[in-house]
């Protein structure tokens, strides 16, 4: 059974434009995936929809056998565990430290007073120094979040991320923001957590060539709509045209 | 900026400042002010304060009674302030619609904060004596209403500012309501909340001695007292206790805001 099913997934925000078009795409553990698109395709929405970030409308999403649509407020934060979620502008906490930061990804499993207080044990601490060793940014443990640059955020969002101890990574846009040296950075160690713990990720980037050199597969999304979803070596470049439209050409190769 | 600009921005300056003029003139001819003859009677009035207002020996004896009720004037702002921000912060989480758990309770935070803060502090002094006597208990509590409303409303405005992307990512990991308001939008707006308490209890502070007068507690209370006994001496030495105390609790402010923000 594939980790994650989506089934005749349909969003809309508003009745002027549909957003998700019955969307179908099944992902298995392990796998790396990239989700790439025009803007205004639909990637984000459908991402959220995965951990119900936005409300699914019509259709399923199943994640690990469970039908999230359907889970209540408490089976869904269970569920949120699972998941772990990085995003284009980091998300972090500005003035709390990286190492606060970092805990910040236990809260799924602790009781809401013992996560206001704050009460970690020795072993999520340790875990979440390990992590940050693991990253690079060990040093910056006790540094306000503000003050780091760009990829370190973006790195103190990973660790945030897999402190959870997830099955799934989702990522929106996670080097948009970011010099192609610090991409490659994120990209490498996204790429790594796939390949050594077995986490599967599903990444949404804007630069095809990333998402080629990167994803074992490749989904395009156009208009609300999957129109293609393949091994990256088969996507060929009138495919990419066919997803950007004609005129985006030299779109593409930035 | 070019010359257009700077010669538009002249002219209107010079029209604004005529409106002004104009509206100075016409409010003082319907209550019939008299600008000039009010400006005559300024001599006369400094040399009574430099004639009355005088501290002298004798005042100075009463220094250690009126710093008791000035201590008592002051902590009771502080107490009244932070009591009124404590209730505040609730108010705006369930006022700010960020943060909100629903409509109905948003908008019962708005109007309780919004009747609070629309009605001054001298009208609420003057309602709750009614129902609760002059005693110091309307005191705090004119202090206290009054307070909460403006505290909500400014606690609202901070939360609303503070970034949501940071809560997005804690719901995302399944972090709980009030995890999601004390690790994200609380640590994010608390250098705001502490500003606004401070500004509050330098006003508080001010507004105190007016309730004072009007509840008959504290320093206000002991002002009048004596200057309805015309013993001006006195009321001299009280008035500048209360300046003294005003601008040390602002110098206090101002550095603890330099060390927050
Ligand atoms: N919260 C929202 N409310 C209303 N409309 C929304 C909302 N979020 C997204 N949309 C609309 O849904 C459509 C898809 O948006 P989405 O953010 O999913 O696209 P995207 O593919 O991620 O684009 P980008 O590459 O620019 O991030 C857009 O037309 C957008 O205007
Ligand atoms: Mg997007």
């Amino acid at each position: 059974m594939p980790l994650l099913e989506v089934k005749e997934l349909n969003k809309s925000y508003n009745s002027e434009i549909q957003v998700l078009k019955n969307i179908e795409f099944s992902v298995g553990a392990g796998e790396f995936i990239s989700i790439i698109g025009p803007s205004g395709a639909g990637k984000s929405t459908l991402l959220r929809c995965i951990n119900r970030m936005v409300e699914i409308e019509t259709g399923c999403v199943f994640f690990d056998g469970k039908d999230v649509g359907a889970q209540n407020k408490k089976d869904l934060r269970r569920l949120r565990t699972n998941i772990g979620m990085i995003f284009q502008h980091y998300n972090l906490v500005p003035r709390l430290t990286v190492i606060e930061n970092v805990l910040h990804g236990r809260f799924g499993y602790k009781s809401t007073i013992g996560g206001v207080l704050g009460l970690f044990t020795e072993e999520e601490k340790q875990r979440a120094f390990d992590l940050l060793e693991k990253l690079g940014i060990a040093e910056q443990a006790y540094k306000r979040c503000d003050q780091l640059s760009g990829g370190q955020q973006q790195r103190v969002g990973i660790c945030r991320a897999l402190i959870q101890e997830p099955k799934l990574i989702l990522c929106d846009e996670p080097i948009a923001s970011l010099d192609p040296n610090s991409s490659k950075i994120i990209m490498d160690h996204l790429k790594q957590i796939s390949t050594e713990l077995g986490i599967t990720c599903i990444v949404n980037l804007h630069q095809v060539e990333v998402a080629k050199d990167y994803a074992h597969r490749i989904s395009g999304l156009k208009q609300g709509e999957v129109v293609f979803d393949g091994a990256s070596p088969l996507l060929s470049q009138d495919k990419i045209e066919h997803i950007y439209g004609m005129e985006t050409r030299e779109l593409i190769t930035v | 900026m070019n010359e257009k600009i700077m010669r538009k921005k002249k002219l209107q300056l010079t029209f604004v400042f005529l409106i002004i003029i104009a509206a100075t003139y016409l409010s003082s001819a319907v209550t019939e002010y008299n600008l000039f003859e009010s400006v005559a009677t300024i001599p006369a009035a400094f040399a009574w304060i430099f004639s009355n207002l005088i501290i002298t020996q004798e005042a100075l004896e009463r220094l250690p009674d009126i710093l008791e009720k000035l201590n008592e004037t002051i902590f009771m702002s502080i107490a009244a302030t932070t009591i009124a921000a404590v209730f505040s912060l609730f108010l705006a989480l369930m006022g700010s619609k960020t943060t909100k758990a629903n409509n109905i309770l948003s908008v019962i935070a708005r109007f309780v904060a919004s009747l609070s803060r629309n009605i001054p502090v001298v009208a609420w002094s003057l309602i709750l004596l009614i129902s609760f006597g002059q005693n110091s208990v309307t005191g705090f509590l004119a202090l206290f209403v009054a307070t909460l409303g403006f505290l909500t409303r400014a606690f609202i405005e901070s939360i609303d500012e503070a970034d949501q992307k940071s809560v997005e990512a804690l719901t995302a990991t399944g972090a709980t309501y009030f995890q999601i308001v004390s690790k994200a939008v609380i640590p994010q707006s608390l250098p705001q909340m502490i500003s606004w308490i401070l500004f509050m209890i330098e006003t508080n502070i001010r507004s105190a001695t007016l309730v004072g007068i009007l509840t008959g507690t504290g320093i206000g209370y002991m002002f009048d007292l004596y200057y309805k006994n015309l013993n001006y001496n006195i009321v001299a030495l009280i008035t500048l206790t209360i300046v003294v105390a005003v601008i040390a609790i602002e110098l206090i402010s101002t550095r603890i805001r330099k060390v927050i923000l």
